[in-house]
């Protein structure tokens, strides 16, 4: 979480058959958030799916992503270094709290157990290690989730939505810690949102995509 | 990589055995058999077949049984998922369902023909009360000549199969709210669900109904224990043959293996011509409008049929299990005088060998079922495609009668000199418990929200780590229970044991159907007890493991 990133996207075109979809060049600094706007159906979830590795066949897709001048374009998921953030927290059902965590520790990290504990204390659930995530409340399992990611030590960090299915005083203050973290550690990050106040929250650039495509 | 192969080789597992047995079936049929010395084709086979005394009635008896009960479970199911839904019987039949589907075909046999017998317990209940028999009535209904026992026990069976397929099917086509809609036209509950939800819903369960067809016109077990003798049934006679010392015989069996083929065929045949005949008049009763008339009796029969039928397979348990530690019992006596634990005694001894046999090939065809169908669905996950197309070739072996290419691939076997081994019949039970185990896991499998590796992947894991800490774990339970589904079919699988062992590999199926000819209620009842219980086991198991192991984790409770 020390070397700041920084994420490029280049002449980056999706089409659906003979549809564009999403046209996009963009910077993304480290510790800037770039806000990508657009009303459901204008292909922002494509967007990130294209970025972190996962884009349907039925799409096609050019232009390149660039990590700190490294091509991840050809790069599977699980080797691109890009860390997601989802409308619902996924904490893994069948492990706990602290498992859910460790998930996301790279295997080498030293002081594993430490470390787990040490996040679960900042985000204020020390000793929920051996809690099922079932039986906390939204914002606690949304909390875990951040940190789970924050752990997983990405290079730059994509979010989906991930304040539109929280109540309206927990969205406030998950903005504020999620923006916080994303800053303090550095990372370039990327938000789709149709939540105006999101994108004032995250304080970066913000592009508008136009329905149907342009 | 293996995982890549593994949908070629499952097809090419299911088919070729299929394939092969059906042309070592078809030489062998035409005189073709140079290792029996039938050197040159002949119809020498066929004029045999003809000669034999009553093979009409054989056929017409396969050809009846298999549709009668095919037409009569279907009945009972639609019409129980008309009238029933949402009420606290169909809440009851639902966690009956499995428990029921488990009990091996025979074992379900037995406990009919124990309580129908003219010395069974329905008899004994209404004597000397009701029926004024003091003495058991010389009636033949168990076997008897005009197959209906042997329906009554088909029915039992499929019920509950074609039920748990329809209920796998019913989720894709929000029959709740179908029915809500035609309820808010003026159409009664009942007549609602046949008219919005059941057309659509028998296109999804056609192949498992043309399965019962093949299974129902080609069975030698139940037949065996429930169906008429003199002559037997189609496929009974054929394994009669088959089993001939003399090794001519073989050249007869052949013929009737293929002539059961058409058999089989003729009545999907038959059944394909009903069902547009039934299509024709659905259309014509929906178009007419009528929307109440019919609604109480439709209650009534969706109610009954399913109640008596699952009644009679517990019932017929009880049954067994009443005459396995039955001491002295005169007939109109409803109970026996004394219990005795005598028949598990001596049985015992003997049951060791042939439940060591069961577990061993039951476990063996279930795993190994299991992992080709998890590679061929993780597969179908990493890269995306599924293999929808390939589908119909699972059914395949459930099509197909078993009699119609089991023998041909015991000569193909002979002739490549494999002796009869566990490891023989636990590839010949493969065959039928592979698509099962891919039938019950598949849905799950797919179902499981792609967001769950989309996310694992971004936290760094590789693919087989996403498989085997976040997928296997989460879809632990559909797997026990797809593998104790496995285990149940291979546990009652009667003809793939008899004919690749050659008769020289028991289990407790191949024990128990023998035991039939003999008559011994008391030895049937230890027999067909233990069978029936083996693959409740599994499914105790199945159920009981995955809620110790996540006890402790809410949201693993509700999963499949």
């Amino acid at each position: 979480m020390t070397t700041p990133h920084r994420l490029e996207l280049r002449d980056v075109s999706i089409r659906l058959g003979d549809t564009p979809l999403v046209e996009l060049d963009a910077e993304i600094a480290p510790g800037e958030v770039l806000t990508v706007m657009g009303p459901s159906g204008a292909g922002k979830s494509t967007l990130l799916a294209f970025l972190a590795g996962f884009l349907a066949p039925e799409f096609v897709a050019s232009g390149r992503i660039l990590l700190d001048g490294r091509d991840l374009t050809a790069l599977p998921a699980e080797r691109r270094g890009l860390g997601l953030l989802f409308q619902d927290p996924l904490l893994f059902p069948h492990l706990s709290v602290a498992g859910n965590l460790r998930f996301g520790l790279p295997r080498a990290a030293d002081d594993r157990a430490a470390r787990v504990e040490q996040a679960l204390a900042h985000i204020g659930l020390a000793g929920f290690g051996e809690r099922d995530p079932a039986t906390l409340s939204g914002g606690q399992q949304a909390r875990v989730a951040l940190m789970r990611l924050l752990l997983s030590a990405p290079c730059a960090v994509l979010l989906d939505e991930p304040f539109s299915k929280l109540d309206t005083h927990l969205r406030q203050a998950m903005r504020r810690l999620v923006f916080e973290h994303l800053r303090e550690a550095g990372l370039p990050s990327l938000l789709v949102t149709h939540d105006r106040e999101d994108a004032e929250a995250a304080g970066g650039r913000v592009i508008e995509l136009s329905p149907g495509g342009r | 990589m293996m995982l890549r192969l593994a949908p070629a080789l499952i097809v090419t597992l299911l088919v070729a055995p299929i394939l092969a047995g059906l042309v070592m079936a078809l030489l062998p049929a035409f005189g073709y058999l140079p290792a029996l010395g039938g050197e040159s084709l002949s119809l020498a086979p066929w004029r045999a077949l003809a000669a034999q005394p009553g093979i009409g009635r054989s056929v017409a008896i396969s050809f009846a049984s298999g549709l009668i009960a095919t037409a009569l479970s279907l009945a009972v199911v639609l019409l129980y998922l008309a009238a029933a839904s949402g009420s606290r019987l169909d809440r009851w039949i639902r966690r009956l369902v499995s428990p029921l589907l488990s009990i091996p075909h025979a074992a379900a046999a037995f406990g009919l023909a124990f309580l129908i017998a003219p010395t069974g317990l329905l008899a004994r209940l209404a004597s000397p009360a009701l029926t004024g028999w003091e003495r058991p009535p010389d009636l033949l209904i168990v076997q008897d000549p005009w197959g209906l026992s042997l329906i009554a026990g088909l029915v039992i069976k499929e019920v509950p199969f074609l039920l748990l397929m329809s209920l796998a099917a019913l989720p894709q086509l929000d029959a709740e709210r179908r029915v809500a809609m035609a309820r808010s036209l003026g159409y009664r509950p009942a007549i609602a669900w046949l008219k919005v939800v059941a057309p659509a819903l028998y296109p999804l369960i056609r192949l498992p109904v043309f399965a019962v067809i093949a299974y129902a016109s080609s069975v030698v077990d139940v037949a065996m224990i429930l169906g008429p003798t003199l002559p037997p049934t189609l496929a009974v006679s054929i394994l009669t043959w088959f089993s001939d010392p003399d090794l001519d015989q073989r050249f007869l069996a052949s013929a009737g293996a293929i002539l059961q083929l058409g058999v089989t065929a003729a009545a999907l045949f038959t059944w394909w011509g009903l069902e547009r005949l039934m299509a024709r008049l659905m259309k014509a009763w929906i178009a007419r409008g009528e929307r109440r008339r019919g609604e109480a009796g439709l209650r009534l029969a969706g109610r009954l049929p399913i109640l008596l039928a699952t009644g009679v397979a517990f019932a017929g348990l009880g049954g067994l299990a009443i005459y396995s530690v039955a001491g002295f019992w005169r007939f109109p006596d409803a109970l026996p005088r004394s219990m005795t634990p005598d028949h598990w005694a001596q049985a015992l001894p003997a049951l060791g060998g042939p439940l060591a046999s069961t577990a061993l090939i039951a476990l063996g065809s279930t795993l190994l079922a299991a992992l080709l169908v998890l590679a061929a669905l993780e597969n179908e996950q990493r890269t995306g495609r599924t293999a929808s197309k390939a589908l119909w070739l699972l059914y395949l072996p459930l099509i197909v009668p078993q009699i119609a290419f089991l023998f041909g691939l015991v000569v193909v076997m002979e002739q490549l000199g494999t002796r009869p081994t566990h490891g023989l019949i636990v590839f010949g039970h493969l065959l039928f418990v592979l698509p099962y185990v891919f039938l019950s896991l598949s849905e799950a499998y797919r179902r499981i929200d792609p967001r769950w590796t989309r996310l694992a992947l971004t936290l760094g894991a590789s693919r087989n780590a996403v498989f085997w800490r976040v997928r296997l774990p989460m879809l632990l339970a559909p797997l026990l229970t797809a593998c104790a589904v496995g285990l149940a079919v291979s546990i009652g699988q009667y003809l793939p044991t008899q004919l690749l062992g050659a008769g020289r590999v028991t289990t407790v199926t191949t024990e128990a159907v023998s035991l039939a000819a003999g008559g011994n209620r008391r030895v049937i009842g230890v027999w067909a007890l233990v069978q029936a219980c083996l693959p409740l086991a599994g499914f105790a198991i199945a159920i009981g493991l995955p809620k110790l192991l996540w006890s402790n984790r809410r949201g693993m409770q509700g999963a499949p």
